[in-house]
């Protein structure tokens, strides 16, 4: 994580609102982006990342607010002129242009003459690894040897940004993964800033410093991927984060150990943000990690279990998601490495206790 | 599978009949024109080119031909572009009244021509510019527009929503953007608005007879000669307008469809 209290922003979005019609798509957003940082933009379908990222790249006017890159105000500077390259979705190549040429493209509107053009495309393309394809049609390519096409073309410039929105989502699962690879690396390696939009937490942990999540045209965390994943500040991250179990509750015992009341059952927490924040009768929701569970046959000597009844898993390599149900009817995951759940023998409708230490329960106020 | 192929011979008959009954007429226009008598009979005389001579020393269809030829291209290059201009305010921009404005910029062939002609040229009589050759090519423009315009608008349903923007953020301005990428994309259907519009001009009599004067087009010549005469030499110049017509249709659908049956989006 970049050192954010001293270094100036390179980006910084101030009370930016957007509005299409009566609807905001963007509410009073305020976000600065440090140089040599990779932030991912991440929320579900809607949540105006996309908008902001476009907002940046000068295809969209802020209705309120004020974007600065380098501290100078960008509202009204054309897309053209702000060098802020873009890595569509649909990667918009253009068709009629082999794949030299669309990397030649930003370079030409920049009236460089026609053998620097070539000579500086070239030198992406060869360290993007597709030299060879140079004089090739877009429509003869593959969908990773695109991808590669599309961010040459972005970075031949040689900007200080460069936007990204949902450049992978059109790849299958392991071209994803090792054009994750790709990108982190050339970002590494050139230094500069990438804004990444994502709906896929995968892809934002994977390679970010920061990740930014967002809901209803609202910024809902700010932090690494390590702080979103284990300290979700409120009830939609930590659902959206997706392996957490959470349970509504209330405080029926306060101090550095509190006791939770919940419908499933009452817990003792020693939660790591600070439990003398939380006082009797406050409402609040208690966030289990599945990864943080055990399992077993038999009741555990704890006081913090839960009868589960087993439904079915999902294998995905070492690690299985095991969805189950409580007494109660609530749902309940748990994640465990694939020989231990193996070891106990679990089939459907097999009885088993899950429990958890005091210390690695998370507490979310219900008011954040 | 017998009941299927037995529709399917049904078919087959049917879409001969069709084109038969097309194309008979012009058929039979070919074979009289290289036909040696003088009447159109049966049993027929023998082959002969002497019509197509007797056309080609005849300078008044000369002037006809060359007349029909300027006002063509004139007219497909100015269509063309305003048929573009209109596809593309139709692609990039929404306002309120733009149904309105669609159906405006479709409306002139559905004006039958003989209401057009004479409209054309009530209008140009007032302002003192019928009888020209550019009176003519004015009237024909407003015709032919709008089947430019659907040209070059079906291909401009065809192209990514994305491309028109990378370009400006690579640095294109609005006008180099236009030059470079959605010019680029509409080549095939710019040629094949070109050769559409410049066959609708060449064979157009109504509205041309009314704003024509002196300055003849060939359709215009057709029905004098006809007035005059029923001379197998008519059969000639059919002949060869038809040839000349065709052959545009036909090189509009190759370039169209041709160019754009290639993948056109670049995104999966």
């Amino acid at each position: 994580m970049p050192n954010t209290s001293q270094a100036r922003p390179l980006v910084s979005f101030e009370g930016v609102t957007k509005h299409y019609g009566t609807v905001a798509a963007v509410h009073a957003m305020d976000l600065d982006i440090f140089t040599g940082e990779f932030l991912a933009l991440m929320g579900p379908s809607g949540c105006g990342k996309t908008t902001s990222l476009r907002m940046l790249a000068g295809l969209e006017e802020p209705t309120e607010g004020e974007i600065r890159l380098d501290g100078r105000r960008i509202n009204e500077i054309n897309s053209a002129d702000r060098d802020t390259p873009m890595v569509w979705q649909s990667l918009a190549l253009f068709p009629f242009l082999n794949v030299r040429q669309n990397v030649e493209f930003g370079l030409k509107m920049r009236k460089i003459s026609p053998r620097d053009r070539q000579e500086r495309a070239m030198r992406w393309l060869d360290r993007l690894e597709i030299a060879d394809l140079a004089e090739r049609d877009i429509s003869q390519l593959s969908g990773g040897q695109r991808q590669r096409v599309a961010l040459a073309r972005s970075l031949v410039t040689e900007p200080r940004i460069l936007l990204l929105d949902e450049p992978l989502s059109a790849l299958d699962a392991n071209l994803v993964v090792k054009m994750q690879g790709v990108l982190a690396r050339l970002q590494k390696e050139l230094g500069i800033t990438f804004v990444y939009v994502t709906h896929s937490q995968s892809e934002a942990f994977a390679m970010s410093d920061r990740v930014v999540i967002m809901s209803q045209g609202r910024i809902e965390q700010i932090g690494s991927p390590k702080t979103i994943y284990r300290n979700p500040t409120s009830r939609f991250v930590a659902d959206f984060v997706g392996s957490n179990n959470i349970f509504s509750g209330t405080i029926s015992k306060e101090g550095a150990t509190l006791q939770v009341n919940t419908p499933v059952g009452c817990f003792s927490c020693s939660p790591a943000n600070d439990g003398n924040l939380f006082k009797t009768g406050s409402t609040l929701s208690m966030v289990v990690s599945a990864d943080l569970v055990q399992i077993s046959l038999t009741s555990p000597e704890t006081a913090n279990k839960v009868r589960c009844r087993f439904i079915s898993e999902e294998f995905v390599g070492s690690i299985v998601t095991v969805f189950a149900e409580l007494e109660n009817g609530a749902d309940f995951k748990v994640q465990v490495r694939q020989r231990d759940l193996a070891d106990l023998g679990l089939k459907a409708g097999t009885v088993f206790y899950a429990s958890w230490k005091a210390t690695d329960v998370h507490l979310i106020s219900e008011s954040a | 599978m017998t009941r299927l192929s037995g529709q399917n011979l049904l078919l087959r008959g049917y879409v001969v009949l069709v084109f038969v009954f097309v194309f008979t007429p012009i058929v039979t226009s070919f074979v009289f024109s290289v036909n040696s008598d003088r009447f159109p009979t049966i049993p027929l005389g023998h082959f002969t080119t002497h019509w197509y001579e007797t056309i080609f020393s005849d300078p008044d269809i000369w002037e006809a031909f060359r007349v029909s030829a300027l006002v063509s291209i004139s007219v497909a290059i100015l269509a063309t572009f305003i048929g573009f201009c209109t596809a593309y305010t139709d692609y990039r921009y929404n306002f309120t009244g733009k149904a309105l404005y669609l159906s405006l910029a479709l409306l002139p062939p559905t004006i039958p021509l003989v209401i057009m002609g004479l409209a054309m040229l009530a209008l140009l009589a007032r302002i003192n510019m019928s009888g020209q050759i550019h009176s003519i090519v004015v009237s024909h423009v407003v015709l032919c527009a709008p089947f430019a315009m659907a040209v070059i608008r079906m291909r401009l349903a065809q192209i990514n929503p994305d491309l028109e923007p990378a370009a400006w953020n690579l640095g294109a301005s609005p006008w180099r953007a236009m030059r470079e990428v959605i010019i680029p994309f509409c080549r095939p259907a710019i040629a094949s608005a070109f050769c559409l519009t410049a066959a609708v001009s060449f064979d157009e009599f109504a509205v041309a007879w009314f704003v024509s004067g002196l300055n003849k087009t060939v359709p215009v010549m057709i029905l004098e000669i006809l007035q005059g005469n029923t001379d197998p030499q008519i059969n000639a110049i059919g002949s060869i307008v038809f040839a000349i017509s065709m052959s545009l249709v036909v090189i509009a659908q190759l370039i169209f469809f041709r160019k754009t049956s290639a993948p056109t989006t670049t995104g999966i």
